[in-house]
């Protein structure tokens, strides 16, 4: 039987909160360091591919502030701001996708693998949909030692349509399992529309069949994800099991550096533009008037970007034994 | 030193596992009250609740997922997957997560996951239901495989793969659940990667596992009746794989042949056939011999299951022709 969240009822529409300008700096250091790495990989300073999420901020942000440390989190490929959300150093962010001695995962990884167990980013996932179970896991390690800790699985619309969300979703509910499932709306599932690839408009909807809550928010308000969060990790906490949330937003960018995404609709992307999460937040803060100003939070934040940049960027490459290293704990 | 079965010695070694670390347990579809399909969990459930003898929904992508999340924030699950062949539905969390989540993360995370499955043809389950799916994961580094032939065997491994902090995939052959052994206190010390002569013998060396290792040692005690004189080793595990017991056999017979209830193609046996070659060129007095299964799917009934997995009698005849060529 679904259970009924009472509805989030707190937006930017009531203003900027307190600690708005946390969220905000969060958010500018997302925005610029995808910015960032889209040069990097311009100048041929990053391998394979790159799936970058400026315009989807205020999710990773907002789900993220709802946290603890010990709470977990795993995200997708498109996962570098959820990693950094969660807390990982944004040098060491750098360090692994430049392929670093001194990146997260020593090189090893990469864009697509983001990873730092240590602030309970567990994992970014380039297969879809993959991490949906693994997240169940980690749900079911707090469940079993009664930690109250929440795990969290970011993921994309187009995860709803494999089969590793179904089961998720339906085995975390039969355990009533301390998991929130956050879907991260951005339209596109890689080149594809929503529309033409599932029959129904609110993705929330699919909370039904797995008799839990499903909630919608506007994932370009970040107080709004936010509380929404908050709502789900409260329940998850003290064991009413999972939550199902639909955050609306948008993919600014293409699917990944070699999408120049001509595929959308004329107008489509001016009208997200319009709403983009770092404005939306940044007017409120100024008709707020309270707040430092909004460029002072995003000038911190640019030297902040470049500060960790030039870190990486004097991070050694890797030694190249270390690739026969860390496929297993012990010798094989 | 307790007389059990091959069936029976699963439950008493997961039983023991989970006495010893409050972190171990049991996920899996009817493992439960039920006891599993095959009644390898029977009494468990009893012993242990429904906290750490989990029943799950048909849904193998999960089990292996939850396990795998589960087991790097600290728990050490075993998941079963009620018949090898189910790997086919969960195979990218076995590829793609379970084997690779330690080495992409720069070995942030430990994963001790033992996945248990029933293996193997011979039973009449047919096509689905009776592949010798050890062969799918030998070209994923990051799986360990063990393979127990014996009862011994089966509970020292189990033990190992659970306490081990790497991914282990044990194989269960469920033509084998009748066959009786004994268990004793130094049964425990099997580790990885450390293979069993069977038999001691001076013309051929025979490599085989399972059910086709206790047909070997049938072919063997009717080629000594004729003369020939044969080693039989089971290596236990395929990854990692004892080379040096095979090798060191191959310096003294100077022949080998592998038996396997598999297709040649992406074996372990070819693995095994072309590493000895390569490393041990000069020992062969004769060309190496893989006995397996026909390249077809197992068949059903039993005079065709019969003719696709190698025989005694195949056996004895081709080694035959090994020792004499």
């Amino acid at each position: 039987m679904p259970v009924e969240l009472s509805p989030a009822t707190a937006s930017l529409a009531g203003g900027a909160p307190e600690g708005a300008a946390d969220l905000l700096r969060q958010m500018w250091r997302i925005r610029l360091f995808e910015n960032t790495v889209m040069d990097l990989f311009t100048r041929g300073l990053v391998r394979g591919s790159t799936h970058l999420c400026q315009g989807q901020e205020a999710v990773s942000v907002g789900a993220c502030a709802a946290l603890r440390p010990s709470d977990t989190m795993t995200c997708t490929y498109r996962g570098h701001g959820a990693v950094i959300a969660k807390g990982a150093p944004l040098d060491a962010c750098f360090g692994e996708i430049l392929g670093r001695a001194g990146g997260l995962c020593g090189g090893k990884g990469g864009s697509m693998h983001l990873t730092d167990v240590s602030v309970g980013a567990l994992g970014s996932n380039a297969i879809v949909g993959a991490h949906l179970p693994i997240s169940v896991g980690a749900a079911l390690t707090s469940s079993y030692h009664g930690r109250g800790d929440v795990s969290v699985a970011i993921f994309g619309d187009g995860a709803t349509n494999i089969g590793a969300f179904h089961e998720s979703l339906n085995m975390a509910s039969v355990w009533r399992l301390p998991v929130v499932f956050l879907i991260e709306n951005n339209q596109y599932g890689e080149y594809s529309p929503l529309r033409s690839t599932t029959p129904i408009d609110r993705l929330a909807d699919r909370a039904a069949g797995y008799g839990m809550p499903g909630e919608y928010v506007d994932g370009n308000d970040v107080v709004a994800v936010h509380a929404v969060m908050e709502a789900a990790v409260a329940r998850a906490r003290v064991g009413q099991g999972p939550t199902l949330i639909e955050a609306d937003t948008y993919r600014q960018v293409g699917h990944s550096r070699s999408d120049p995404a001509t595929y959308r609709p004329a107008g489509e992307l001016d009208r997200w533009l319009a709403r983009d999460p770092i404005t939306l937040l940044s007017d409120a803060m100024r008709a707020g008037g309270a707040h430092p100003p909004p460029e002072d939070v995003e000038r911190e934040a640019a030297a902040e970007v470049d500060a960790a940049l030039r870190r990486a960027m004097d991070m050694p490459e890797p030694d190249p034994a270390s690739r026969l290293r860390d496929v297993y704990g012990a010798a094989a | 030193m307790t007389q059990i079965n091959y069936r029976k010695v699963i439950a008493v070694a997961i039983a023991d596992a989970m006495r010893a670390d409050p972190d171990v347990f049991l996920i899996g579809e009817d493992v439960g009250a039920a006891g599993g399909a095959f009644k390898t969990t029977a009494g468990l459930f009893e012993e242990f609740g429904p906290r750490r003898v989990r029943d799950t929904p048909i849904s193998e992508q999960a089990i292996v997922g939850t396990a795998i999340g589960a087991a790097m924030t600290g728990l050490r699950p075993i998941a079963e997957i009620m018949f090898a062949d189910f790997a086919g539905v969960c195979f990218d969390q076995l590829a793609n997560q379970l084997a690779k989540y330690r080495y992409m993360t720069g070995g942030q995370v430990r994963l001790p996951v033992t996945v248990r499955m029933a293996n193997g043809a011979g039973a009449g389950f047919a096509a689905q239901h009776s592949q010798p799916a050890e062969n799918w994961f030998l070209n994923i580094p990051g799986l360990k495989i063990a393979v127990p032939g014996t009862v011994e065997d089966l509970y020292g491994l189990l033990r190992t793969a659970i306490a081990d902090d790497d991914p282990v995939l044990v194989f269960e052959h469920k033509n084998l659940f009748a066959l009786k052994g004994e268990v004793s206190a130094d049964t425990l010390a099997i580790p990885l990667g450390k293979a069993t002569v069977v038999r001691e013998g001076t013309d051929v060396t025979i490599v085989a596992i399972q059910q086709m290792r206790h047909r070997a040692a049938e072919a063997a005690d009717q080629l000594a009746a004729e003369g020939i004189s044969a080693t039989v080793i089971d290596p236990r595990t395929l990854v990692p794989f004892d080379d040096e017991a095979v090798a060191d056999s191959l310096r003294r017979t100077h022949r080998l042949a592998v038996v396997q209830e598999a297709p040649h193609g992406g074996s372990w046996g070819a693995s095994l056939v072309a590493r000895m070659t390569a490393d041990n060129f000069t020992l062969f007095d004769a060309p190496p011999l893989v006995i397996g299964a026909d390249e077809t799917p197992v068949p059903y009934s039993p005079g065709l299951e019969d003719a696709w997995l190698p025989s005694v009698s195949r056996i004895v005849s081709e080694v035959r022709k090994l020792v004499t060529w």
